[in-house]
Parts: structure tokens; sequence; C-alpha cells
């Protein structure tokens, strides 16, 4: 699932589905801390603990991005990423 | 035993001088600059003569002339032995030298007062001539050989910047870049024969490598490399330094040219002190010569000889009246060379030596009233060139009566002082030497009548037509043509003899009277030839010019040493030489600085692209690094 979510940021050209494909990637990790867990150790809850902050900083970042794809907007009028690549040499 | 500590002071009062007027000098009026110039200069020949008189007089010996160190401090230690040190030697030729530098010095500074006044950089004319006072005092006063190598470049370079006074003009420019490279070129060779002779002795010290029993140059005179003893390279070495610096033949070439400078340098640097450098140089290393080095020592005699003949045949043809004394002086100190060539070193062998020192020093006084002369003459005709002068004697009787006194004492008349030293020469080439005295012989007479045709052609020939008057010059300027005419009659009566020979004991002197009667005849041959020829108006000098046809003209055009020198260096040597290294330094060097260059732009180029500012690439190269390093680790981890 991760790997799904590494293409679909580097495929896509919008900016909603590049944000998608962040919030892919984060689930898969966190499915991924809980079965090694569960799997591993299950004495212990390290996993768990874990997986509640990736949320947490997750939904963070999430409005974080739609804050800037905001502006991005705003100055561009589009939201293809290839567009909006001005930070070259 | 006299204190000579006030001796500090002849050296350093020029150099204050110097730094004052250079300084300053452009803010105090010109009279002012020069009064000071002057007096300083006046106190300096005060106490050279009091230097003089204590030592040759007020010693207690009266044997040997001793050898006094007042001053000696080490300045570069290049080990326990090997240092220069400045210092301040006194010895029969410096105290003469002594003399001579600060009588001609003192001359040449009262004189410019007149010739010099209204040109602009009046003062900077002082200052120079101040520095240049310094540096020869200095040159001549020197403890070891690295500190007259030291004074012996400060002497070129103040030379430069009198010769190329009139910095305006590009003739002048071009002399004064003439006059210090080719002399520099010669002290080339005089800086290895220090370096080779300091090498193999350890020591820089006039006073121990001149000492005739203890010198360590005895013990390395059987070292050789190919084929002639390393003490006679070295020698003759230095012998080029000094042969550059006396303009001798190849490397007279400056000489002439150096005229464009104002007559009273001419007088100071080329009549009286910085040519005779050299020869000055070959007199405080005599004994290294002598007994170490006889065949440079022959050599110098013939260098002496020869450019004394071919000197003299040039200035019978020249018409700028600069020039014929130029050719003159080498012709003088080309008799010098050829006196200390041919000189023994003991008692009756010594003569050479003396009569070497005796002609340098009324040559000097009689020289350099010949310029100031010569000075007086152009300040009144506003030319160089005898073809605008004549009949001058009327206007001028004072310049007219010194330049005679100067003409008949250069051409050896009795009594006056030029017999004197000149009859020396040629005792010592004749006992030691008999083709050097047929030239030296030959020369005296050409010299009678080269000098000759100068005077008639000035103060007598056909009387011009002058724009405006000419007027004697101001007392000024002729107070000091008197004064050296005063020495140029009374120096022959010095006892040279007993102060100056080469091993310090004193020498009788006596006139062989066959030798100074032919010379006096000769000369009287030269004089009369040039009365003919030149005290009227006649066509007779033409007619034999064109019928010596290509000598003449050979001669008048000084026998072609400059296009030749010019040929060699500019068909052959840049041609040969500094053009390939020229392409080799362009092509291949700055190509390879270049092509550098290039790279580093050619690959930053391509690297470029990677900053595109687009976030997926960047992404992929995260997410590629990422991979890239766990498969790094786990390789790492499973060995």
């Amino acid at each position: 699932m991760f790997f799904i979510g590494v293409a679909g940021f580097i495929i896509r050209r919008n900016l909603i589905t590049i944000l998608m494909s962040i919030e892919l990637m984060l689930n898969a990790v966190n499915i991924n801390f809980l079965a090694i867990n569960r799997y591993l150790y299950p004495d212990q809850l390290h996993g768990h603990f874990f997986a509640i902050f990736v949320v947490a900083i997750a939904a963070a970042e999430a409005s974080l991005v739609i804050a800037l794809v905001i502006h991005i907007y705003r100055k561009f009028r589009t939201i293809d990423v290839d567009q909006v690549a001005d930070m070259r040499f | 035993m006299q204190s000579y500590d006030y001796t500090l002071w002849i050296p350093v009062i020029p150099l204050a001088m110097f730094l004052f007027l250079g300084i300053l000098g452009h803010k105090l009026k010109p009279s002012l600059a020069g009064i000071l110039g002057t007096a300083g200069l006046g106190i300096v020949t005060l106490l050279s003569y009091l230097t003089a008189i204590h030592y040759f007089w007020g010693r207690e010996s009266a044997e040997t002339m001793q050898t006094l160190i007042p001053y000696n401090f080490t300045w570069l230690a290049f080990s326990e032995t090997l240092v220069i040190s400045m210092g301040i030697l006194l010895d029969p030729i410096s105290a003469m030298m002594l003399v001579v530098i600060s009588t001609v010095s003192l001359m040449v500074h009262i004189y410019s007062l007149g010739y010099m006044k209204g040109e602009p950089g009046f003062q900077r004319f002082y200052a120079f001539l101040s520095l240049f006072t310094f540096s020869m005092l200095g040159l001549v006063l020197a403890t070891n050989i690295f500190q007259m190598y030291i004074f012996w470049e400060l002497v070129g370079l103040s030379s430069f910047l009198l010769i190329g006074f009139y910095y305006q003009k590009p003739s002048a420019v071009a002399a004064a870049k003439k006059a210090f490279i080719v002399t520099r070129f010669a002290d080339f060779g005089f800086l290895i024969g220090i370096l080779i002779i300091s090498y193999y002795t350890g020591t820089f010290d006039f006073g121990i490598l001149t000492n005739p029993e203890t010198s360590p140059i005895a013990s390395i005179t059987g070292i050789s490399f190919m084929g002639i003893s390393v003490v006679s390279w070295a020698m003759f070495l230095i012998f080029i330094g000094g042969a550059g610096k006396s303009a001798m033949m190849p490397f007279h070439i400056w000489l002439p040219d150096a005229m464009e400078g104002p007559t009273p340098v001419s007088a100071l640097i080329h009549a009286a002190t910085m040519v005779v450098a050299g020869v000055y140089l070959v007199a405080r290393l005599f004994v290294v010569y002598h007994l170490f080095a006889v065949d440079v020592q022959t050599l110098i005699a013939w260098i002496g000889g020869i450019t004394s003949l071919v000197a003299a045949i040039i200035a019978i043809t020249q018409i700028d009246i600069k020039r014929v004394l130029a050719f003159s002086t080498l012709s003088q100190i080309g008799y010098m060379m050829m006196s200390l060539g041919v000189s023994g070193y003991g008692g009756e062998e010594g003569v050479g030596y003396m009569a070497s020192m005796f002609h340098l020093f009324t040559h000097a006084m009689f020289k350099a009233l010949l310029f100031l002369g010569a000075g007086s003459v152009i300040h009144a005709v506003h030319s160089n060139n005898m073809t605008d002068m004549g009949g001058l004697r009327k206007f001028m009787p004072i310049t007219r009566i010194t330049f005679l006194i100067a003409c008949l004492t250069i051409a050896g008349m009795p009594f006056l002082s030029g017999f004197y030293s000149k009859d020396e020469i040629l005792a010592a080439t004749f006992e030691h030497n008999m083709p050097l005295f047929v030239i030296g012989f030959f020369v005296a007479g050409l010299t009678a009548f080269y000098m000759f045709r100068l005077y008639f052609n000035i103060f007598w020939g056909e009387d011009r037509e002058y724009h405006h008057t000419p007027h004697e010059s101001p007392l000024i300027m002729t107070i000091p043509l008197m004064i050296l005419a005063f020495a140029s009659i009374s120096s022959g009566y010095l006892p040279f003899g007993k102060f100056i020979t080469a091993d310090k004991l004193p020498l009788s002197l006596h006139i062989n009277p066959y030798i100074a009667g032919s010379s006096v005849f000769i000369g009287l041959v030269g004089i009369a030839l040039a009365w003919v020829l030149y005290k009227h108006k006649s066509d007779l000098p033409d007619r034999l010019a064109a019928r010596a046809g290509r000598f003449y003209t050979a001669a008048l055009n000084k026998f072609y040493f400059d296009e030749l020198y010019l040929f060699v260096t500019k068909k052959i040597l840049f041609n040969l030489v500094s053009r390939p290294i020229a392409w080799f330094d362009r092509n291949v060097i700055d190509a390879s600085m270049d092509g550098l260059a290039w790279i580093t732009n050619y690959a930053s180029d391509r690297i470029k692209g990677i900053q595109s500012g687009q976030l997926q690439m960047y992404a992929a190269s995260f997410i590629g690094g990422a991979i890239g390093l766990l498969l790094i680790v786990l390789y790492l981890l499973a060995e």
C-alpha cells in the first residue's frame, strides 16, 4: 500500500490527488506499525502509541497542505504540479 | 690615533638631503631647494677633505698606509662568517675618491644653480643629485663586496633617474632605459662573480679577500671549471660588471646616448664618478686580480686599450659636442683600465696602479670642466652641434680660457696635470706591454687632435650669425669652471706616488724623459693638425673625410655597434627565443587554464537541470535515495 502511495505521489499531476497519496502512505505505515506490533512484540504497546502519533500528525499536516494548495491556486490559477515549477535555476 | 667618527656624516648627509628634497622639495621655492642641496654638499666636501688630510698627512706610521674601518656593523648574516655588513672603509683609494666625488659634485651643484634655473622639476633635480652622491659615496666607502654591489645598483638607479630627467622627451627616456638595462645586464655577471667568490671563500669582506698573504682565495686556486680556474671565472664576471658601468667595449653603447641628460648630469656621472666605478672596482680587488687571476688582468688591459682606441677614432668624426666628450671619456677610462691591467704589485712594478688612480683624479677634474664648459656654450647657443657654432671666443672669454686649459690638459701638455698622469700610464705600459704602449701613444695623438678639433670649431672657425648674441655665462656658472681649471692645473703636483700604490708602500716617481718627450710631441702633432684643419674655415676636413670614404662613415656611425645589437636582439633573440616562449605561454599554459574553466562551465551546465522546481522530481529522488540507503544497510547487515 505504501508503494501505491509513492507511485501516486510521483505520477499524478493534480495537487489534491498528491495529497490523497500522502494520506495513503501515512495510513499504510500505520497499518505496518500495528501489524508488526501484534506479531513480533505482543506484550508491548509501542506500535500503538506511535500509530496514534502518526494520525495526529497526519491531520495537522493535511490542513497545512490544504492551506498551501489554496495559496498556490490564488497565485497560479491552477493546481497542476508541472505548471507551478517556478523555483528552478 | 685620530677619531674618524665624523666620516659617518659623509654618506648620511646626502641621503638626508635626498629624502628631504624628494618628499618636501616641491613645496620649497626652487632656489631654496638648490641652496639647501648645495649647502649639504658643501659640508660633505669639507668633511671629505678633512678625512683625506687626516688620512694622508696625519697618520703616525711613516711607511705603510693603513686600512681603517671606523664603522662596520652586521646587516645580514647568512652564516657565522658570511655576513653582509654596512660600514665605512678608509684606504688610500677610498679617501682619494671621497675628494674626487665631493669636489665634482659640489661644482655640479653650484653650476646647476645657474644652468637649470627656471627648469621645471628643479627640486627633483637636486634631490636626484643628492641621491647619486650618496650612492657613489657609499660605493667607494664599502667594506665588503656585497655592500659595494648594493650601492652599485643604487648608482645605476640614480643615473637612470638623472639621464631620464627630461622624462617627457622620448629620446631621453629611451636613453635612460638603455643605460639601466645595459648596466643591469653587466651587473648580472658581477653578481654571479660575487656569489662564486663568496661560496668558495665564505666571506664578502674586502679586508679578508684582498690581504696578499692570508687571502682565502689562495686556497681555491686549484679548483677549475671547464678548464679555467674558478677564481679566473669569478674575477672575469666581476670585471664584466665593472666593464658595464665603465662603458668598456662591448658595453659602451649606453654612454653616448646618455648625453640626453642635462649637461651637469653628464659632468657628474659620465665624467667623474659613475664611469670610474668600474675602474675603482678593479683597483679595490687589484690584489686578487694580480695574484690569482693574471689572465683576466691581461684581458682587462686589452679591453681597456681597444676601447680607448676605438672610442678615439669615433670621437674624431662626431659633431655633437657632448658626444665628442662622451667618447673622450670612454677613451680615457680605457687608459685607466689599461694601466691597471698592466700593473704589477710591489715597488716599481706597481706604477700602473698608481698611474691609473692618478689619471682617475686628474681626469675627473678636467673632464668635469670640459662638460661644464660645454654646458656653458650650449646654454649660450642653444644647440649641441659644432656646425652651429664658431667664433665664440669673442663672446665667452672665461669659458674659452677654461676650456682651453682643459683641452691642453687632456692633450698632455707639460706642467698641467694631464701630462703627469698620462705620462705615468704610458711609462707603465712601456715597461710591461709594448703593443699596448703603441696603442696608448697613438690614442694620445688622437686625443689631442679631436679635443682641439672641438676647441677650434667652437671658439674659432668661421664667425657665424647668431640670432641673439651669445653672452658669457653668469658668475654662478663660471666660478666652478675656474675652480676646476685651477684643479686641473694643480692636481698634477699632488704627490700621488707617496700615497696611493698597490701595496700601500710609498713609491718615488721619476719621469722618463723619452716617454714624456714623445707623448708631448705626438700631442703637439695632434694640435697642429687640428689647427691646420679647423682654426679657420676650410673645406680640407670634408675632403679628407671623403677620401676616407667608408671608414669615415663607419666611424661616424659609431661602428654600427647599436645596429648590431639591435639586430641580434630583434632578429635573433626575439624571433628564436621570445616568440616561441610567448606562443607557448599563451597557447599552452593559458589554454590549459581556460580549458579547466571551460570544463567547469560545461559540467555545471549539465548539472543545473537537477534543480528543476518540479516537486515530483524531488520526491522521486528522495524515495530513490532512501531505498538505496536501505539496500546498503541490509547488505552490510547481511555480512
